[in-house]
Formats: structure tokens, sequence, C-alpha cells
């Protein structure tokens, strides 16, 4: 009995009884600091007088949060498909119409109000892998191999879900980057299975070296038994575009190592820098021959939030699976089979995307343009933000490759980071409060995705509308000058 | 993770898909069609959705429809609203981990509405794909099933109940704790039955909660007040975390039923179990007149939970970021149906009255016409989606199935596919008592579907019988 008073006596779900895993959990992207962005929104809007008349949420990559347009065939056939008395109105273009009529004719009922399969609606995993076999210069990809899925993030903790076994020294240690998208960390948490964390170069534009990964595999075969491991590409919240020579590397890695290599792609169509390009982890392993092609297990990941098309609120996803055990397979089949099957008008988002309008299609010309000025405004918005923000003394930012974020090094004043310890936060995360209350931007914290010890980030989404993004970048390199003055 | 069964249903309907496909190439079949209705969905079913609800969500998604095409007022209007409550006006944003605040209002609202008026606080409603992502993000809460340190750890668990929470279950390594419904009382829940059931559990588990499923799923029972009443001190007494899953509280149609909510009746208990019992309370857009089930519609309740429990909900659930903003949208309308006076209410009446007479209708006859066939005994339907009529097998069909390894009802609707192109789901996926079996068939069909399903069966099991007299 605890003298916390009645509530706390008598509930039968409370802070001792309930899962500990659960409470080991953290989520930066919806963390302290954005609950406080929440309050703020809502205190602006009963009238609170604050130094600023918005708050900018710069932390979550949500792109139509930000303005970014939809791209309007994809929102037409899906329109289509909800209520199809519209295939009467001339006002839809026919390729929008065949699209749905297809999506359709695939559905329970011919509506996207009935239950799929839980692996997903079979001629959409087929169109799937015709993309996937395009994209990778025609390697084979099996529908059978194709789990559609709830955003990528359900896929992934899927995965991680059915690779995560055993006890003590023989629990499943999970390699996962540094700095990294906090999912993972959070999964696995939730599943109480080992994190090993491999460190990316900041000096070198954040790549990859496959040393670092070695050094981490080696210290984890003390206390855990290493199966897989996680590589974000293009990066989050890093914004490198992995090297093909260092895919390579991972992928030799992986296969010395006997690891199941687990690439996040969702950022694929986000690369902007010269000289830089997308390779899928599953092109490269195949293009290396079938001693590697034949035995790497890999799950690919993508979704319909990022790229070009930006609709995360749809919740559209896949993984493909490649060289997985059939047992296995049938596990994780049984293992999608509970959550029933993700949201159709997903499923049917990700069809369009990648089934998308072909050059002799009526709706081509308007696709292209959308697709094309979507992705030009973030490649310009890019470079924006490096070239801005490493003007400001104390601040480092390497080169926004890909992705949509920015995730430059804070030089603080010991005071400030004194002051920080004696309220019990990190470091960046006082800077990125404080930020929040003086300016109404809303950043995420380094802390919330790993660094260096000792070193200080925050994560910047490049996805505010061009004008809105200087701004913000001028009030930020303000608030760093007026912050490093004030703790010096 | 090699532990999870493999569900006996999910072969059947693979099989039935491929008859279909058989069928339509012009493949050589005794059936010349396969009916499935071993899924609870309406739209698979032939139940059309309803012409608002779609039109909303056409407009939403493509809001050049609410200047260019002729919708009804109150259908620009919704639009307008639901788009001003997403990030820039669009339903491709991501939403807070709850969901919309506006419609996490308007889903309160409609929670306080139907309880006459119990106070319903949006902040204690998380939006989610599906209501089975919600059920199973609290059941994560309760415990970590996996730890093999002490007791496992025990949910009580209706038998029959559904496949996908037992497969749930087993997923996260929690026990089932059975209490059998009294199928000669229409499927009842008795109390002293969970009492029976959670003492038997003692020693060999640690039981943390009890998942009520009303109105029932396979049963199509609908649990009195009373009941209710007895189920929430049972809890309470025993600190057991109450989970209640009503996604089929819009259908309860059965003479003398009434679907009253568990919250409902906690509250009316007054203190201090109205303050101090844990539940959480489980809807979809799924089930009702909507039958949604492909916009992943769901959400949770939560009922007097410790503060800092609810923290640590708030957390899970971002880990899924939030609800698909489709299924967000259909509980928003769910919610907020047309009301008279409105200009899509007519049109919306005459589309739930619709399906209403059809439930009304297959509600009452086909348990009448299954009670009417030798050798099978249907118990009365109050409500739900499903009937789960008896089968009395002969001793040799048992001996047979035996023979060629399977459950006799698995086989029996194996046999009923085939021959007679009607899918239904087997007894054994659900849990029956040893030496019973059943079949689940879904009524939310239209009339005509269900004449020729039951038509089938009856001609199917006559043979049936006579074949192993």
């Amino acid at each position: 009995m605890t003298e916390n008073g009645l509530g706390h006596r008598e509930r039968v779900l409370n802070v001792d009884t309930m899962n500990p895993n659960v409470k080991r959990i953290e989520y930066a992207v919806r963390g302290p600091i954005v609950q406080r962005a929440v309050q703020i929104e809502k205190e602006l809007k009963e009238g609170v007088k604050k130094p600023f008349t918005e708050v900018i949420k710069a932390n979550i990559g949500d792109a139509h949060a930000m303005g970014q347009k939809p791209i309007t065939f994809f929102r037409q056939v899906i329109a289509l498909c909800v209520y199809p008395d519209l295939l009467e109105d001339e006002k839809f273009p026919e390729d929008a119409k065949n699209r749905a009529r297809r999506i359709l004719q695939a559905c329970g009922g011919g509506s996207l109000g009935a239950y799929s399969a839980s692996s997903g609606i079979e001629v959409i995993r087929q169109d799937v892998a015709k993309y996937i076999e395009k994209r990778d210069g025609g390697i084979p990809s099996n529908p059978d191999n194709i789990y559609l899925s709830t955003g990528a993030s359900d896929a992934i903790a899927t995965m991680l879900k059915l690779l995560t076994s055993g006890e003590g020294k023989t629990r499943t240690g999970v390699m996962i980057s540094i700095p990294q998208y906090p999912l993972y960390s959070a999964a696995l948490a939730e599943l109480a299975a080992v994190q090993i964390s491999y460190y990316l170069d900041e000096d070198k534009c954040w790549s990859l070296d496959v040393n670092e990964l070695r050094r981490a595999v080696k210290a984890a075969r003390e206390h855990c038994n290493p199966r897989a491991l996680c590589i974000i590409n293009p990066g989050n919240p890093t914004g490198q575009v992995q090297s093909r020579q260092c895919i390579e590397n991972v992928i030799r890695f992986a296969a010395e190592e006997h690891l199941f290599l687990m690439a996040d792609e969702v950022y694929q169509d986000n690369v902007y820098m010269e000289g830089c390009q997308f390779h899928s982890f599953k092109k490269v392993l195949f293009e290396m021959g079938s001693e590697y092609s034949s035995v790497v297990e890999l799950a690919s990941f993508h979704s319909t939030s990022k790229c070009y098309m930006g609709e995360c609120g749809f919740r559209g996803g896949y993984m493909e699976v490649i060289n997985m055990d059939p047992e296995v397979k049938l596990q994780l089949t049984k293992l999608v089979s509970v959550r029933l099957c993700p949201s159709i008008p997903g499923q049917a988002l990700l069809d369009l995307v990648v089934n998308h309008p072909q050059p002799d299609e009526p709706s081509y010309a308007t696709f292209i343009k959308e697709r094309t000025a979507n992705l030009h405004i973030l490649s310009e918005k890019a470079k924006m933000t490096e070239q801005v923000l490493n003007t400001v003394p104390g601040i480092h930012c390497n080169p926004v490759q890909g992705a949509m974020y920015t995730f430059p090094r804070l030089t603080l004043p010991e005071k400030a980071i004194n002051a920080a310890k004696e309220k019990e936060q990190a470091p960046d995360m006082f800077y990125c409060m404080k930020l929040l209350e003086e300016t109404g931007i809303c950043l995420v914290p380094g802390s919330g995705f790993g660094q260096r010890d000792g070193t200080y980030h925050f994560r910047m989404t490049i996805l505010p509308a061009t004008e809105k993004l200087k701004i913000v970048l001028e009030k930020i390199r303000e608030f760093h000058k007026r912050f490093t003055e004030e703790f010096s | 993770m090699r532990s999870i069964k493999q569900t006996e249903l999910e072969p059947l309907v693979r099989r039935a898909n491929q008859i279909k496909t058989e069928v339509t190439q012009g493949g050589r079949k005794p059936c010349k069609d396969v009916i499935d209705v071993s899924w609870g969905d309406k739209h698979r079913g032939g139940v059309q959705p309803l012409t608002f609800v779609r039109q909303v969500l056409a407009a939403c998604l493509y809001p050049q429809l609410v200047h260019s095409y002729k919708l009804p007022e109150d259908v620009r209007q919704r639009v307008q609203s639901l788009l001003g409550a997403c990030d820039g006006g669009s339903v491709g944003s991501y939403t807070p981990t709850g969901g919309i605040s506006y419609i996490q209002c308007s889903v309160s609202n409609f929670i306080s509405r139907r309880d006459g008026g119990v106070p319903s606080s949006p902040e204690n409603i998380f939006m989610t794909s599906g209501s089975q992502r919600s059920i199973m993000q609290v059941l994560k809460m309760l415990a970590d099933f996996h730890n093999q340190a002490s007791l496992p750890t025990g949910v009580l668990t209706a038998v029959p109940t559904y496949s996908s929470f037992k497969m749930m279950l087993q997923t996260l390594g929690a026990t089932v704790v059975p209490y059998y419904l009294d199928e000669e009382q229409g499927w009842a829940m008795e109390v002293e039955e969970l009492r029976r059931a959670l003492q038997a559990s003692k020693g060999i588990c640690n039981t943390v909660a009890l998942y009520v499923i009303n109105p029932g799923n396979p049963t199509g029972h609908v649990q009195s007040r009373k009941c209710i009443e007895e189920v929430i001190r049972f809890a309470a007494e025993e600190r057991l975390f109450l989970m209640a899953d009503e996604v089929y509280q819009e259908s309860v149609f059965g003479e003398g039923s009434e679907f009253v909510s568990y919250k409902k009746v906690l509250s009316e208990m007054g203190p201090p179990l109205s303050h101090t019992v844990e539940l959480a309370s489980f809807h979809s857009a799924s089930k009702g007149f909507m039958g949604e089930c492909g916009l992943r519609g769901g959400y949770v309740e939560l009922v007097n939970l410790d503060p800092a429990v609810m923290r640590y909900a708030y957390t899970i659930f971002s880990t899924d970021i939030c609800a698909p903003v489709t299924g967000q949208l259909a509980l928003e309308l769910m919610a907020n149906p047309p009301r008279p006076g409105d200009p899509s209410y007519p049109v919306y009446a005459q589309e739930t009255q619709s399906i209403q007479a059809m439930l009304v209708h297959n509600m009452n006859w086909v348990p009448e016409v299954l009670n009417n066939i030798p050798g099978i005994s249907c118990q009365p339907m109050m409500g739900g989606a499903f009937v789960f009529p008896r089968l009395y097998l002969p001793q040799a069909a048992i001996e047979k199935a035996k023979v060629v390894g399977m459950q006799p009802d698995l086989w029996y609707c194996k046999r009923l596919l085939e021959e007679a192109g009607v899918c239904v789901g087997p007894g054994c996926e659900y849990g029956q008592k040893e030496g019973t079996h059943h079949i689940r068939l879904c009524v939310m069909t239209p009339v005509e579907t269900m004449e020729e399903v039951l038509k089938r069966l009856k001609t199917f099991h006559l043979h049936f019988l006579k074949e192993f007299s």
C-alpha cells in the first residue's frame, strides 16, 4: 500500500504492474517538445500573447501539413474508387477511371470498404512487383514476397517482432544506426530486443563505415545474439545517400556475419545532390552475383508517405522479403493476419504510386509536371537550408543529400549545458524548448535520434514552404546568436 | 512465434477464392458459384456503402468536387469542416496520435449521447487502424507476456470467440483463460462460469484482464444490463482490467434486446466502482450500417486509467504515428450521421432502414430455418453479425473426419464448400465444448443471398446425414 492516495493504490493497471517494456519506449517525433508545441497552439488560439503568431511544425516529415499539394491523378482515382458514381462524370480523365475500375474489380463486393487478404490485394502486390522489377533494371520480383502494410512502420515492426527471440545472452540483437529514426529504438524497447548501435560518421557526411559495423557487432556478441542490421537509405535524420560501394560493403558484411538485412528505403525518390544516386539494396544484392543473392536475407521497405507524393495520412506501404526461409514466411503470413488488413485506400494509393501515368496517357503531362515540381522544390530547399545554417557560427550542417531533413550539429556554451543539466534536460532539448518558446519553431532535439556523447544536434524538416523556410532559417540564426550570448 | 496456430479459416477462404476463379474460367464444378459468408464484411456480401459517407469521403480526397460536382449542401459543409481540421487542409497529412481533435470530440460526444449524458473526454480516445490495433496496444500495456520469469500472464476469453483475438493473444505470448458461454441459454455469459475459469487458472497463470465482446462474435448474444453489472462487479473484486469490445453495438434487433454500453452501466453503478474500475471500450466503423471494414477506422476509449499509465498509452499509440485518415473520417461520419432536416437525410434514412430491414429479417428468419433442418440447432440471434448453429454430426462422419485428420466441423465446411459452393467458418476455429460441432455464418447479407445459402446448406446437410446414417 503506498501513500500516493486513493487513485494510485486502487488501480489494477499502474506503473508498477504495467508492461515494463512499454515504459522504456521513447518516440521523440511525438515526444515532450511536440506536446508542448500543441499546447502553445491551443494557447495562441485562445488569444494568449506570444512573440510569434503561429507554431511552425518542422518536427515531422509531413509535406502536406506544410502546404505541398497532393498529386492530382492520385486523388482523382481514389475519389473515383470511393464514390463510383463519379465514373459517369466527364470531368475525370479516362486513365483515372480505368485505374479506378481495375482497383474496384479487385475489391470484395467492388468496394474499398471490404477487407482484403491480410498481405494485401493481389493485383496490387503484382503491380508493386512490376514496379520493383522496372526500378531495378529487370531483376525479378515475386508478388508472393510482397506484403502490403499500414505505412512502412507496420512492416518494420512486424519484421522486428519476427526476428526477436531468445533470452539473456541469446536475446536477439538488432543493429541500428546512430542517429536513427526512433521507430526502430521504440520497437526494440517494446520487444525487449537488444539495440546494437553503430555510429554514422558525421565528419564524412554521415557515411557508413563497415569497420564501425564490425566493431559494433563484435562488442555485441558478448551479451546478445546479433540477428539483424537496419539501414535507412536515404537516411533519416541525416539525409545521406549511401554510395553503391557502401551498399555492397554492407551486404558483404551482412553475409559474413549472418545478419538479416532491413533496408528502409521510403525516401528513395528524395535524392537531391549532384553525384548521388539511389541504389536499392535488392538491386545491388542481385548484381553482386548468386554467391550473395541466393543467401543474404533481406527485407526492403517503402511507403506512400514521402518521396514526391507525401501522402502520410493514407498509411500506405509495403515490404519485399528476399530469401526468407519458407517456414518463417509462413509465420510472417500468420503474424500479419492478426491485424486483418491494411487500409484499402492506402493500398489503392500505393497501386497508383507504383503504376502511375505513362507517357502515352492523358494524365501524364500534369502528373510529371507535379512530380518534377515537388522534387525540384525539395531539392532547392535542401540546398538553401544547408547554405543558411552553415553561415551561423556554432551551427554546422552536412549537405542534405536526400530525404527530408537536416541534422545540424550545434556548438553549445558550457553554461547552457549546465543549465540544461539543472533542469534534468538533454542540452539539445533545452535548446529546442527555448527555441520553441521564443520563436514558435518546433524541431526535434538530436538526443531523440541518438548522437555521439558530447555532441548536440536538432532535426529540422526542409518541408515548410520556401518563403516560410527562409524566415524559419533566419529566426534560427537569430536565436542561436541570442542563445550563445545569453549563456556565454 | 512458432506457437501461433494456423487459422483454419484462411485456407478455406483461399480455397473459396480458388473455386471462384475456376468457376469464372469455366472449370467443371458441382456448384455454379461460391457464396462466402465466412467474413463479417457487409460490402463483400453485397451490401452497398452509404451514399452520404462516400460523398463526403470522395470530396475530402478530391476537394475540387466541392465546387464542381452536384453535392448536397450538408456534404459540402461537412467536407469543409473536416478539411479545415486537417493539417495543410489535406487528408494526406499525419494527424495527432489519438486522431484529429475535431473527430476525437465528435466521437466523445457520440459516446456521451449514446450513454444518456455520461461524460466522455476526447483525450481518452485513441483512433487506430481498426479496433484490432487498439486492442493489441491495450494488451501490450497490461503485461510483458513473454516474461518467462514467473507465471505466464493470462486473459479471460470467451469460448467461443473469434479467431483473430486468440491469435493476437498468441502473438503476444498471452495465455487464453477460457470461460464457456452457455449455449442452452442463448450463449449467455454467467459470472459463476467466470469465477470457475479464474479459479481454475490460479497457479497456472496470472490473469490480468477480462475480454468481453458484446454483442457476441460468433454467438449473436446481447448481454443484459444485469449481466453487465455482474461482470463489472466480478472484474472489480478480482482486480481484472476490463476490455469491452462493442463493435457490433449498432446491430441489435432481437426482440427484447437492447445494447447498453459497459461504460454506461459502470457509470450508473455509482461510486466507488464508477470511478475505479478500469475499462477499455472498443468500437469501429467496420460493422454498423456503414460497414466500412476496409477503411480501418477503430477507436478505444480508456476509462478510469491511472494518469501516469495514460502518458505511456499516448507513447505506445504514437509509435503508429496515427490511424489512417480515411478511417478517422469514417468514424466522424459514424458519430455524426445526417439528421432529420439535413438534405442528405432522406437518402441516408432510406439506405439505413433498408439495411436494418435486411438484418431484422435475417436475424429472425435464419435461426428459424436452421432449427428446422434435422441435425442442426440454432440459438436465437439477438444482435451482432453471425449465427453459430450447432451441428449434430453422425458418429460415422466424425470417424471419417478423424481418418482424414481434420476436425469434424472443419471437414464438414470443406465439403460444404466443394460440393455446395458455400463458405462458412468451422466451429473449431472459435472454440466450443468438447464433442460439439458448430459453423459460423454471417447474416449481414442481402436476403436473397441468405436464402440461397440456407437452401444450399439444407440440401447439403440432408445429403450429408444420409451419407453417414
